[in-house]
């Protein structure tokens, strides 16, 4: 195990941290303010995935063009999505929600099964193999592409939370929901608008993913339990937290996989979750409840 | 609460005699219901009852079938013995993530979180551990063996009475824990644990109670499990759909209800297998497609009747069951 | 003999000190009021003293013991029962259940804890009401079976947090006659926050008054509101209930 190669698989690790992280982004802007768990996180993504590799496949679109409009068409879903069902369970009991989402997940996960078969699918760049010199270390192109695509969009996001009406609309409502409707704002189009983003979120990270991983259906749950992993680590319902908490997990899978095996990576992350809920419950990030 | 005895009894009389009318597939479909029933009331405890969501109890269920099947082939203990070690094994580790949530109140949403995260766990490992197969699996030898019920030896018929007794003791602890008070602490911490306090419930104790009862009934569960089945794989085994399995037939049949898991279970193992043979019949050659009508079966059921099927049906049939 | 001594109790949230080296005697059998404007800290008092809240400084007694650090389970265990001020009973259980789980603290046996939680409902006009689930109860009922529970503790004293606030005058008069039905008869000692003057007027024997925190007055309720600094801080205000 020489320096350079550690180097490169921190370097790899950081940068696919990354698009976890905008993957993970999502779930926690949902979370912090619809106060909702989506379950299906991972599902959403694992579809943006597909979704990418069709556009290529048939229409031949760099999924670095197709992330916008897999965002797109998954910011109209989330929308609805929010807005004709999820917004029924909004004052239930947290386990209603969570049985509701966890059904989705399994007809999303069972339907791509059914769809596209258990078999893994790639998407094949023409700058796919290509890489950088730096130094002794060999840094591959498309991980740094997504990796800047992830932080872009991230940034998009936090410009909308912080800049535009609507952005600081939705942050009054996750500070304080009946003072956000005593002032009169739309809560219900609020959290649509929100539930919207978040997946968009998701949906642009699954366009990012295809270019640097195969996919199959059964990737989804193994990705709800990163971006929850990731989003605890790095604080619930703190932006920052989610990309934080990406590269963390990032590093530490990419380096787990190194020293100890592949297949061992997630035990590393788990581990790190248990270590983050005993000992730190609101995250590197985020703020601790009353 | 007579009427409630006499279907009772009636129903017990009938499912004691029912194998007499049934084929050997339709005994193990039975099997499994009964199996399922089992399992769905241990997660009942923790979740209808204590209020605690686990949503990776395919763990203790597994933890269970491979403690007993290792040290049935490594050393040939009889399951009976075995189920022991393997409840042992379960509350250790039931317990172990109980001190660890609520000692440092991991509640709620990021509690059901650390059960999958258990399961994960476990899965990996046993997908590393040589001793009992790694990935590939471990078997149990079936030859020569047939008959011998102390080492849980038999065939459909055998497991159809081991099956319903299980099914029919759970629902008897658990009636005894709904009216002891013990089971009115869950009631009371799942409700509100703060008031729980108040009135004087150690609320750590009860939620911790109600984790090791469950674990230790799971552990049985997984026993079985893998003696019917003859083998265990851990990608299975702990997978999250098992863990999804598992929550489906108390969801339907009604979260802390007695009959619900018992009902849920009655509707969802057959509905599972005729949906095989509708999908084969139909020449859809479709692995997810039982699995799309169970998530869609499950969003309509939360949707429309989050407490399950169980409460209207006990209305209509003139049974009262202690409210939950 | 006192039997709740408070002594020097402080509690800070972020360098905000809500309870301020206050300190109270609450004698055996008596009813003991704590009033003050809203952001007193009497609710974090009441929290501090029902274990919720770990104090920063100072210590509580009750009953001989020393009874700060203790969780609230402990407390309670101890013969001090609270309710809530935004009531908090079993939603999903029925009022008799509700009460039932009170009784168990001090008996093993569910069948006999019901029959106590009987007498208890029956004590304060519940009986009626008994299988009827909790969260469909009304307010008043509601706060009644707030107190109910917590009497079917069997308490040597009841810290009763706002029981009055939200009823109407007829209800108020019947809380404070069941309030002292339950000191007189049973002997339980009373510690009570509330708003309602009149209820206070017409039930403390001791009323003691917080303002931001600290203690600025106490004695009897005539005593207290011709207390010049209590009239300022506090009936100046909001004028006598």
């Amino acid at each position: 195990m020489t320096l350079s190669l550690v180097l490169e698989v921190l370097i790899q690790g950081m940068l696919t941290g990354l698009v976890y992280g905008l993957m993970a982004l999502g779930l926690s802007v949902i979370f912090g303010v619809v106060r909702v768990v989506n379950f299906a996180h991972g599902e959403f993504a694992v579809v943006g995935m597909y979704a990418a590799f069709l556009l290529f496949a048939a229409l031949k679109i760099d999924p670095f063009v197709a992330m916008g409009l897999v965002a797109a068409a998954f910011f109209v879903v989330g929308y609805f999505l929010q807005r004709v069902v999820v917004t029924h369970f909004i004052r239930r009991p947290d386990h209603e929600q969570f049985i509701l989402l966890v059904g989705l997940a399994i007809v999303m996960v069972n339907g791509m099964l059914m769809i596209f078969g258990p078999d893994a699918r790639h998407v094949e760049l023409s700058y796919s193999y290509d890489s950088w010199m730096l130094g002794p270390v060999l840094i591959d192109k498309v991980r740094v592409f997504a990796a800047l695509a992830a932080l872009g969009v991230a940034g998009a996001l936090f410009a909308f939370f912080r800049y535009t009406q609507t952005g600081l609309a939705i942050r009054a409502c996750a500070d304080n929901l009946t003072g956000a409707g005593v002032v009169g704002l739309d809560v219900d189009r609020l959290y649509a608008l929100t539930f919207g983003v978040g997946l968009a979120c998701v949906g642009a990270a699954g366009a990012l993913l295809i270019c640097v991983s195969d996919v199959t259906p059964m990737l989804a749950p193994s990705f709800t339990l990163l971006a929850f992993t990731i989003v605890i680590i790095g604080g619930l319902g703190s932006m920052g937290g989610a990309l934080l908490g990406g590269l963390v997990i990032g590093v530490a899978e990419a380096l787990a996989s190194l020293v100890i095996a592949p297949s061992m990576k997630s035990m590393v992350s788990f581990a790190l979750l248990v270590v983050i809920l005993a000992f730190r419950p609101q995250g590197l990030m985020g703020k601790r409840a009353a | 609460m007579r009427r409630e005895h006499l279907l009772l009894g009636l129903l017990a009389a009938a499912l004691l005699a029912l194998p007499l009318a049934l084929d050997r597939y339709q005994t193990s479909v039975l099997v499994l219901v009964f199996l399922s029933a089992y399992v769905g009331q241990a997660w009942n405890v923790m979740m209808g009852f204590a209020g605690l969501l686990s949503l990776g109890h395919a763990l203790y269920v597994g933890l269970g079938a491979y403690v007993s099947a290792a040290l049935f082939v490594h050393f040939g203990v009889s399951p009976l013995i075995g189920l022991l070690a393997a409840v042992a094994v379960c509350v250790g580790v039931a317990m172990a993530i109980g001190a660890l949530s609520f000692q440092f109140r991991i509640e709620g949403v990021y509690f059901a979180l650390l059960t999958i995260a258990f399961a994960e766990v476990a899965r990996i490992g046993f997908d590393h551990l040589k001793w009992t197969g790694g990935a590939g699996g471990l078997f149990l030898p079936v030859a020569g063996s047939d008959g011998q019920w102390w080492n849980l030896r038999g065939g459909p018929l055998f497991f159809y009475y081991v099956a319903l007794a299980m099914a029919a003791a759970a629902f008897a602890l658990c009636a005894a824990l709904r009216r002891s008070k013990l089971g009115y602490q869950w009631l009371a911490v799942r409700e509100d644990a703060e008031a729980a306090r108040a009135v004087g419930i150690d609320v750590t104790r009860a939620r911790m109670s109600a984790v090791v009862v469950s674990a230790a009934m799971s552990a049985l569960g997984g026993v079985v499990h893998v003696f019917y089945y003859n083998n265990v794989f851990s990608a299975q085994i702990f997978d999250m759909t098992r863990s999804i399995d598992i929550m489906l037939a108390p969801i339907i049949g009604g979260i802390g209800t007695l009959f619900g898991p018992i009902l849920g279970a009655f509707i969802l193992v057959p509905l599972g297998e005729g949906l095989i043979f509708a999908t084969q019949a139909l020449g859809v050659n479709a692995p997810g497609a039982k699995a799309v009508f169970f998530g869609l079966a499950l969003m309509i059921i939360i949707f429309l009747a989050p407490n399950g099927i169980w409460p209207s049906l006990r209305k209509r049939l003139g049974i009262g069951e202690a409210k939950p | 003999m006192s039997l709740l001594k408070v002594d020097g109790v402080t509690k800070r949230f972020r360098g905000l000190v809500a309870v301020d080296t206050v300190s109270l005697d609450v004698e055996k059998g008596a009813i003991f009021a704590v009033i003050g404007p809203n952001g007193a800290g009497k609710t974090t008092l009441f929290n501090l003293i029902a274990g919720v809240y770990a104090c920063d400084g100072g210590a509580i007694h009750f009953d001989g013991a020393r009874i700060d650090g203790l969780a609230p389970d402990a407390v309670c265990a101890f013969g001090l029962a609270r309710t809530f001020q935004i009531v908090r009973p079993f939603p999903g259980l029925t009022v008799h259940e509700n009460v039932a789980i009170g009784a168990l603290l001090r008996q093993a046996d569910p069948q006999a804890a019901f029959a106590a939680a009987e007498e208890v409902l029956r004590k304060l006009d519940l009986w009626d009401r008994r299988a009827q689930v909790a969260s469909s109860l009304t307010l008043p009922d509601r706060k009644r079976l707030e107190v109910a529970r917590a009497l079917a503790t069997k308490p040597k004293l009841l810290l009763l947090d706002e029981v009055m606030a939200g009823l109407r005058p007829t209800e108020t008069d019947r809380m404070v006659e069941i309030l002292r039905m339950i000191n007189r008869d049973e002997g339980v000692t009373i510690v009570l926050i509330e708003h309602v003057m009149r209820a206070v007027m017409a039930l403390a024997d001791q009323v003691h008054v917080l303002n931001h925190g600290a203690s600025i007055a106490e004695g009897s309720p005539r005593e207290v509101t011709r207390h010049p600094q209590v009239i300022a801080s506090y009936l100046g205000a909001e004028a006598l209930g």
